[in-house]
């Protein structure tokens, strides 16, 4: 088990440093000089040269590398050039904003999707199954910039039920995490069926139903429990879509997290602000999925020895 | 290779794909109105049977933007996919039947553009590059060619044990007539599947894009672009919201569609 859990951290470690290269060579993508690119073409000359001291680009492009690496290993990733903060301090400001709609989205996804799924495999081949799966397929296919305002003329403007946008009490996060959420509840109702009914055909299924337990048993106490495993792997590999689906639903929604954070940056060309916000929410999701598959490796013992 | 297409989702979604295809194509001989011109006194004006999508905040035609729109996204689309498939096709190949170390750093490669969760990369990409279409088009190429090598990878791997490659081998045909006639034909059915739902996908991130800002700039019509200016209207224009989004919603949902389609079609387990 614990040979099994190393190699997996071990396995990451080059991942994150990809990750990392990638997000350092982002500002060298800028075309032209990126200090001029911030300060706008009518900076002057002297302005842009400190601008550049200040980013360490007048250093060798090796040197600016392992001071980048050093920087997010120490949690150090440089300072905004709009507000002049340290760009951790105001990514850690953000995170339980964003931490919060990206639960809650989940949570709402799950809520929805797992009965779904279910009633689907069940009764497959019915127009139930053929509703369940049309009303998925729609949810995949709405984008979260047109649902979330939609959402908001109906039940923040014209009925009146829910705050329009901010964040503060519980009612705030209803809409936002509904329209974060229900693309992510239908990708797991598809996937919910299609796990449910693969064990369905299993023979301890039918063995269960032989022994004269009801349809209805056979599904939740036996069938359901195993189908919903790898369901594990497919909520954590959507925790990415849940992140980068956040930082539209964040601007929409005026939610002060990391992906409206995000979005203003790039707006003000904070490039070392934006570098900091896609390496964090990265680093999130390699994480989230490691431990996705360590949890995998304990629910599953095959994983582990093969 | 014949497909056919037996459910009536599958239908559904050829249909709509056709519609918006002629839609985009024929939109200056079936629609009469240019979607440039103003009409500034009936700015933000509803439906009506003139114009029936209404007028947008410079009171031009919403339905002849739509339309027009329509063409963008299915050009990006196209563009994204294509360019896609054919380095993913290429690269997978390549990754699958060599193996070893080639395999490997290739591998990795993917693994950390697999790394960044969606559409982040194509954020960030176009974040430093400059908000164009073209940079759209390149963000969302550099991050779709990964699943489609990785695809042809996995069946390039099944196809190079098969007898009648190894039989090519043996009567001395080169490296590359064996991946183009003998495996990687046999990688197409799945091919097509991922590149009709990657349409549906490239569309929206398009869209997504647009509306942030970071996508095709006005005054060239966009849906994504057409929802966010419709935001400031919403409680007053609803209309400049619902029409772009709710075209766009039916066209990666037709995408959608068309894709499962063929997928089971292909796949008879899954039916």
């Amino acid at each position: 088990m614990l040979g099994y859990f190393m190699k997996r951290v071990v396995l990451a470690i080059p991942v994150l440093l990809g990750v990392a290269t990638l997000v350092f060579s982002l500002i060298h993508l800028v075309p032209g000089d990126p200090a001029q690119a911030m300060l706008g073409d009518g900076a002057a000359p002297q302005d842009v040269a400190d601008l550049r001291r200040s980013l360490g680009l007048d250093q060798p492009l090796t040197t600016q590398y392992v001071k980048f690496l050093r920087g997010a290993l120490s949690g150090d990733l440089g300072k905004s050039f709009r507000t002049g903060q340290p760009v951790t301090a105001m990514i850690v400001e953000r995170v339980p904003a964003t931490a919060e709609l990206a639960v809650a989205s989940m949570l709402v996804a799950i809520v929805i999707a797992i009965p779904l799924g279910v009633v689907a495999a069940v009764w497959r081949g019915t127009i139930i199954d053929f509703g369940a799966m049309t009303f998925a397929l729609a949810g995949v296919s709405i984008p979260n910039f047109w649902l979330g305002p939609l959402l908001a003329i109906v039940f923040a403007v014209e009925l009146g039920w829910l705050p329009v946008s901010g964040r503060g009490t519980l009612l705030h996060l209803v809409l936002p995490a509904i329209s974060l959420g229900l693309a992510l509840a239908a990708i797991l109702a598809r996937m919910t069926r299609a796990s449910l009914l693969d064990e369905l055909n299993e023979l301890y299924v039918r063995a269960a139903r032989a022994r004269g337990v009801s349809r209805a048993g056979a599904v939740t106490a036996h069938a359901l429990r195993n189908s919903l495993v790898p369901l594990l792997t497919i909520i954590a590999l959507q925790f990415g879509a849940v992140l980068t689906g956040a930082v539209i639903t964040e601007t929409i929604f005026a939610w002060p997290g990391i992906g409206r954070l995000l979005i203003q940056s790039i707006g003000f060309r904070d490039y070392p602000t934006v570098q900091g916000c896609i390496l964090l929410i990265a680093f999130t999701y390699v994480t989230v999925n490691l431990v996705t598959d360590l949890l995998y490796g304990f629910l599953d013992p095959r994983i582990r020895f093969e | 290779m014949t497909l056919r297409l037996r459910s009536g989702q599958a239908r559904a979604g050829f249909v709509i794909v056709a519609l918006v295809v002629a839609g985009a194509v024929f939109a200056p001989w079936v629609w009469p109105w240019d979607a440039a011109a103003q009409d500034l006194p009936h700015r933000l004006a509803g439906p009506s049977w003139q114009h029936w999508f209404g007028l947008d905040e410079l009171g031009r035609d919403i339905l002849a933007r739509v339309l027009l729109g329509a063409r963008v996204s299915l050009l990006v689309g196209i563009v994204v996919v294509g360019v896609s498939s054919v380095v993913g096709m290429a690269v997978g190949s390549v990754s699958g039947y060599f193996g070893g170390r080639v395999d490997q750093i290739i591998g990795r490669i993917m693994d950390v553009l697999m790394a960044f969760p969606g559409m982040l990369l194509a954020i960030a990409l176009v974040a430093v590059l400059g908000p164009s279409i073209v940079n759209v088009v390149m963000a969302l190429a550099v991050i779709g060619w990964v699943g489609y090598a990785r695809l042809v990878r996995g069946q390039v791997l099944r196809a190079r044990e098969f007898e009648y490659v190894t039989a090519a081998r043996a009567i001395g045909a080169g490296t590359i007539r064996i991946l183009t006639r003998h495996v990687l034909p046999s990688a197409l059915p799945p091919l097509l599947v991922q590149a009709t739902l990657g349409m549906a996908g490239a569309i929206l991130s398009e869209a997504a894009l647009s509306f942030l800002g970071l996508g095709v700039q006005p005054p060239t019509p966009s849906w994504g672009t057409m929802i966010n200016g419709g935001r400031v209207h919403l409680l007053d224009a609803p209309h400049l919201t619902i029409f772009p989004g709710l075209f766009l919603a039916v066209v990666v949902l037709g995408f959608n569609f068309l894709g499962d389609g063929l997928r089971d079609a292909i796949d008879p387990r899954r039916r």
